[in-house]
């Protein structure tokens, strides 16, 4: 559609994670084991490992779910097995689809609880880590939390068995020494609960868009722009930090002079108004603002007013 | 962000040219800052990979580590960068003193401070957050042991540690991002952001010929013509990087390596020129701006530290903590909001345009002074000469009698509210005189002591020479409080970090 995303990892960054991924489950997985002992107090009897990136060879997702079930079944129906799965493959509706997650690892029961282990090469360095990271990692380990919840229930099994907290794995300072700490989840999976349930089904999306909309990228340009601009778009600035279609949304919200484009502290200056287009012709005394509006446009105009007299001779 | 610049960014979305926040310039900008662009390698925890440094414009210096898994080289790097900041501080340090006192009565003291300081200037807030890295990186490396660096990397440690320490004081000056620096002074039409690009801001404030800042802005967004101001780099580029570093690897002979290490400076040079003379052209543009009256008086504060700061390192030298201790932590915060109160209401009293914001929310308004009473005396057994005079503020005025105002036009005058009346869309304010008259104790009044009628005046409520909140001595900690903090020993576990 014209808007070449700017994402992807660097080679370097995939480098060091694999590296670092790999430092920890070395010497059979002898690192993430230390790590459960020193924050979970887990006793020190030797744990077994069982990797799901594959079942007998087989890397189906059906397969794996189904098999991930399986051992979550037998480890919490009571069978005190000291077994943590790596990379098991874990499902959860969203809006109406089979999402499928994979965690870095579910450990074994610890004080009749499972844990979530996310292994994350960025860096903690003096017990302190990038907020946006770590707040990253726990949205991601939250919908993990959340899925082992829905297997449990499905499985009759009692979901409090799932602890709302995870352990987050990462380099120690600015050596390759994994280091661990527990994180609570409550809040994110307090949030993610409330927003699956106000999430639209993407049926009901497709509902909306007309017969002959496509999302088949190897159509024609002209064919696809009509289809997602069929689409409701909520820009704000953020997106540009990770989606790629944000470039696309931008010149949208460009486009309609929609204030949330400029971020939420303008937006915030604006309510009621939904175009910086209106806001500008509040100002010019060109519009005249309706009830809902006219406290707002009251304080801009004379912001405004302030603004021209201030200013003096600065260009 | 204030209603003012939402309003300023409106109007610039309507321009589609960046418009003025400021009437004056709020920061010191040095003649002759040190500014440094610096690159990491993705993925890594302040693995330092390039940087183009120095103070002249027309002659920036590239470092370069043509392996960043190499230990030995990382600190190749810190040295070379240390051999040239270094230098430039020490020139400040032995630059040419001045005497000031500290203290009054019995507590008086005359110390000296240096004419000069170290300003150093990097793209962004994130390379602020690299600088404290590399700081943090080198300041407690061992100069003896398997980990041995040379003196100058520890030394370069605890200097950055300090400048990324300042740079969270408002108003400090020492190291600052030029896209911070910007985007105080000028609003864009476009979200904080993307103001965090610093081709894309200074398009808005400075588009090319025939382009409006708009249109210039999207066309600065391609990181073919201008690369990510790092620290980070570019993700098409790292794949470059990455073919090249691994071809430098497998060289068969010295030989080959060089030419592979040639390419690879070439390339590093290629993504960090573009940045280099953006940074020239944001102090430029900056030192375009005639400078605010409290920029001076700050910087003489930054210059003042920088002398403390540098004695300290000749008499005790131990390096930064890595954490504060709890004292340390509550003084720094009470320090940290007392910058911030001082600085916000400099920068009113500075610029009308700031003062704007303030009338604003009610805790200032202008007006033109329509009678003034200058015999007035307050009745009393001694009675004492408090002149008044009356301003006419054609929007509302909120501020209450018995409030302690000032005016940025005689900052050294205390007044006072006496009484407030509304008239039309406007208010009547009698604004009482507590001082502020070169000692005079009765009429009249010194010439331009008191305001003549018909001139505009401004009052604030807002003061910056408010006495900011005491906290006791670190060394009168009371026990409650775990008595005074011991001061940080490193330890040998500080310098042993495996670098693998």
């Amino acid at each position: 559609m014209g808007y070449e995303p700017r994402f992807g990892q660097s080679p370097f960054a995939i480098a060091r994670e694999q590296a670092f991924e790999a430092l920890v489950k070395w010497g059979g997985y002898a690192e993430l084991i230390r790590l459960l002992r020193d924050q979970l107090a887990v006793p020190v009897d030797e744990a077994g490992v069982t990797d799901l990136t594959e079942v007998g060879g087989d890397t189906n997702p059906a397969r794996r779910a189904a098999e991930t079930r399986s051992l979550l079944a037998r480890l919490a129906s009571g069978n005190d097995e000291r077994l943590i799965l790596d990379r098991p493959l874990l499902t959860l509706e969203v809006a109406g689809q089979t999402a499928y997650l994979e965690p870095q690892a579910v450990t074994h029961r610890v004080g009749g609880k499972f844990y979530v282990a996310e292994i994350r090469s960025f860096p903690a360095i003096d017990g302190q880590t990038n907020p946006t990271a770590v707040a990253q990692t726990a949205k991601q380990a939250a919908v993990s939390v959340l899925a082992l919840r829905r297997t449990f229930e499905q499985l009759e099994l009692d979901p409090a068995q799932i602890a709302h907290e995870f352990l987050l794995i990462c380099p120690k300072d600015f050596s390759n020494r994994p280091y661990g700490r527990l994180i609570d989840l409550r809040q994110e999976l307090d949030a993610l609960r409330f927003q699956l349930t106000r999430l639209r089904r993407a049926d009901d999306l497709a509902l909306a868009l007309p017969p002959s909309a496509t999302l088949d990228t190897d159509r024609e340009e002209g064919e696809l722009d009509f289809s997602v601009g069929a689409l409701d778009a909520f820009y704000t600035p953020g997106c540009l930090s990770f989606c790629e279609m944000a470039r696309y949304c931008r010149d949208e919200a460009t486009a309609c002079a929609s204030p949330a484009r400029l971020g939420s502290t303008v937006r915030n200056t604006l309510p009621g108004v939904d175009s910086t287009r209106t806001a500008l012709a509040y100002l010019g005394d060109i519009h005249a603002p309706g009830l809902t509006e006219a406290a707002a446009v009251d304080r801009l105009r004379a912001a405004d007013r302030l603004r021209q007299l201030r200013r003096g001779d600065v260009a | 962000m204030s209603t003012l610049g939402a309003v300023a960014t409106l109007r610039a979305t309507e321009t589609g040219h960046a418009e003025r926040l400021t009437t004056v310039r709020h920061a010191h900008v040095d003649e002759r800052p040190f500014v440094l662009v610096p690159l990491t390698l993705a993925g890594e925890a302040c693995a330092p990979l390039a940087a183009l440094c120095g103070t002249d414009p027309g002659r920036p210096t590239l470092l370069t580590v043509r392996q960043p898994r190499n230990r030995a080289e990382r600190f190749r790097f810190v040295e070379r960068l240390a051999a040239l900041l270094l230098p430039h501080i020490e020139e400040c340090r032995t630059s040419e003193t001045e005497p000031y006192t500290v203290g009054r009565g019995a507590d008086k003291e005359e110390r000296r401070r240096s004419l000069r300081a170290p300003q150093l200037l990097v793209p962004g807030g994130e390379s602020i957050a690299y600088v404290r890295l590399l700081g943090r990186l080198t300041r407690l490396r061992a100069l003896e042991g398997p980990h041995a660096v040379d003196p100058s990397v520890p030394a370069l440690g605890k200097w950055l540690t300090w400048f990324a320490d300042r740079a969270e004081f408002p108003g400090s000056c020492l190291l600052q991002a030029m896209t911070r620096l910007l985007s105080a002074h000028w609003a864009t039409g476009q979200s904080a952001a993307e103001d965090s690009h610093l081709a894309a801001l200074l398009s808005w404030i400075d588009p090319p010929d025939r382009l409006t800042g708009a249109e210039a802005a999207r066309e600065a967004e391609d990181p073919q013509r201008f690369p990510p101001a790092g620290p980070a780099t570019d993700v098409v580029f790292d794949q470059t990087l990455y073919d090249l570093m691994s071809r430098y690897d497998e060289a068969g002979d010295d030989h080959g390596r060089e030419a592979v290490g040639r390419q690879i400076d070439r390339e590093l040079y290629g993504q960090m020129l573009p940045t280099w003379d953006l940074m020239w052209r944001g102090v430029d543009l900056l030192l375009r701006l005639p400078e605010g009256g409290h920029v001076a008086e700050r910087w003489t504060y930054d210059r003042r530290l920088f002398t403390e700061f540098a004695a300290y390192l000749d008499d005790d030298g131990r390096p930064q903590a890595r954490r504060d201790h709890a004292v340390g932590a509550a003084r720094r915060l009470a320090r940290l909001e007392e910058a911030m109160a001082r600085y916000d209401a400099e920068r009113a009293f500075d610029d009308p345009l700031v003062m704007a914001e303030y009338e604003l929310t009610g805790e200032a308004f202008t007006g033109v002074v329509v009678a003034r009473d200058e015999d007035r005396f307050l009745p009393g057994a001694r009675p004492l000469w408090r002149p008044t005079i009356t301003v006419r503020s054609d929007l509302p005025v909120r501020l209450t009698a018995g409030k302690e105002i000032k005016c940025p036009a005689r900052a050294g005058q205390k007044a006072e509210i006496v009484e407030v009346a509304p008239e039309g869309d406007g208010s009547t304010v009698v604004v009482q005189l507590n001082g502020g008259f070169n000692r005079a104790r009765k009429p009249p009044a010194p010439p331009g002591m008191l305001a003549e009628v018909g001139e505009t005046v401004t009052y604030t409520s807002v003061d910056p020479k408010s006495m900011p909140f005491a906290l006791p001595a670190e060394e009168d900690t009371p026990w409650t409080h775990g008595g005074p903090p011991r001061p940080y020993e490193p330890t040998d576990e500080d310098a042993e970090e495996i670098w693998e």
